[in-house]
């Protein structure tokens, strides 16, 4: 199995995804610059956090537009995995692999600070090492993270199983103070309806050594090898 | 020819920087403020040979691929000769 580590002019959190694969999951990774556009010899692709495009326009509008992702939309349509994390997840709602946007935080302020999520399904290719219901301790940096989405489309996530992940308190409670940003229903992340693609705000690939505060977030990278594994690539 | 594209957040989408900026201006008195809203605005000179109506559907659809997202914004679109 490959994972590949998409590289945006303004990614920030490129390394670190890096670090996680090799270290921590123990596989082979690459950096794919955004002007590259063959896919073919990977099986996971991870779409990091940082300002791409330094934000302008949106969170995710510009690098929507870079050469790879006209691959990645393909490489998703084949069934390959993707993970968008925060810039990652803005760039996919962005491209519409993701329904609904993300917006400016409910307080404005860029929150930085580690928040509980609750797992709500661990039947995903990114969470199957993950028990449901269970809470994580796992980081959020960002200014625009509020997810929004219309009635319809919030009504079909919810039946489809699709929010993966939402804000909770230590205890798992999904409250309304425990909800960082304003997202609509707690929402932390959520998948397509193929389950081959998760976008999430908060950042699990800096929570995978305690020495960093938590390894919480070790596990999402961990189901993903896993998922890899049983399909024998 | 210039095109003036005036990008909003549909109505309901809710607009923390326009509620704060309602905030401050009521805080320096203005009264009988009932909502604020921001958007965004963007002027694009387009080369002098084209039709109105071709440069208009040129702004229309960059404003619909690029300068707004349709799941949150609305946009409309102004051609000066």
């Amino acid at each position: 199995m490959k994972f590949g580590v998409i590289v945006f002019p303004g990614s920030n959190c490129d390394h670190d995804a890096y670090h996680v694969i090799s270290k921590h999951v123990g596989q082979p990774v690459d950096f794919i610059w955004h002007r590259d556009t063959n896919l073919s010899s990977y099986d996971a692709v991870i779409i990091p956090g940082g300002f791409s495009y330094g934000d302008y326009l949106r969170a995710g509008a510009l690098a929507r537009f870079s050469p790879v992702m006209a691959s990645v939309k393909e490489f998703a349509a084949r069934g390959g995995f993707v993970l968008g994390i925060c810039n990652g997840f803005q760039i996919l709602a962005e491209a519409g692999l993701l329904p609904g946007a993300l917006i400016r935080n409910r307080d404005l302020h860029f929150v930085c600070e580690h928040v509980h999520v609750r797992v709500e399904n661990s039947d995903t290719p990114f969470t199957n090492e993950l028990e449901r219901g269970t809470v994580r301790r796992i980081p959020v940096a960002h200014a625009e993270g509020n997810y929004v989405c219309d009635d319809r489309t919030l009504e079909e996530l919810q039946r489809e199983e699709r929010i993966i992940f939402r804000y909770c308190d230590a205890r798992g409670n999904v409250t309304d103070e425990s909800n960082p940003n304003g997202s609509r229903d707690n929402i932390a992340g959520i998948c397509n309806r193929e389950r081959n693609v998760l976008g999430m705000m908060p950042h699990p690939e800096r929570a995978c050594e305690d020495l960093l505060g938590s390894s919480d977030g070790r596990d999402i990278f961990r189901s993903l090898a896993a998922t890899l594994a049983a399909a024998h690539v | 020819m210039k095109a003036k594209v005036y990008v909003t957040l549909k109505p309901g989408v809710l607009d923390p920087q326009g509620k704060a900026i309602q905030h401050s201006v009521e805080l320096l008195g203005y009264d009988g403020i009932a909502d604020v809203r921001q958007g965004k605005y963007f002027e694009i000179a387009l080369d002098g040979a084209l039709a109105e109506s071709e440069a208009r559907e040129t702004a229309e659809r960059m404003a619909h691929e690029v300068l707004s997202n349709p799941v949150i914004e609305d946009f409309r679109v102004e051609i000066e000769g």
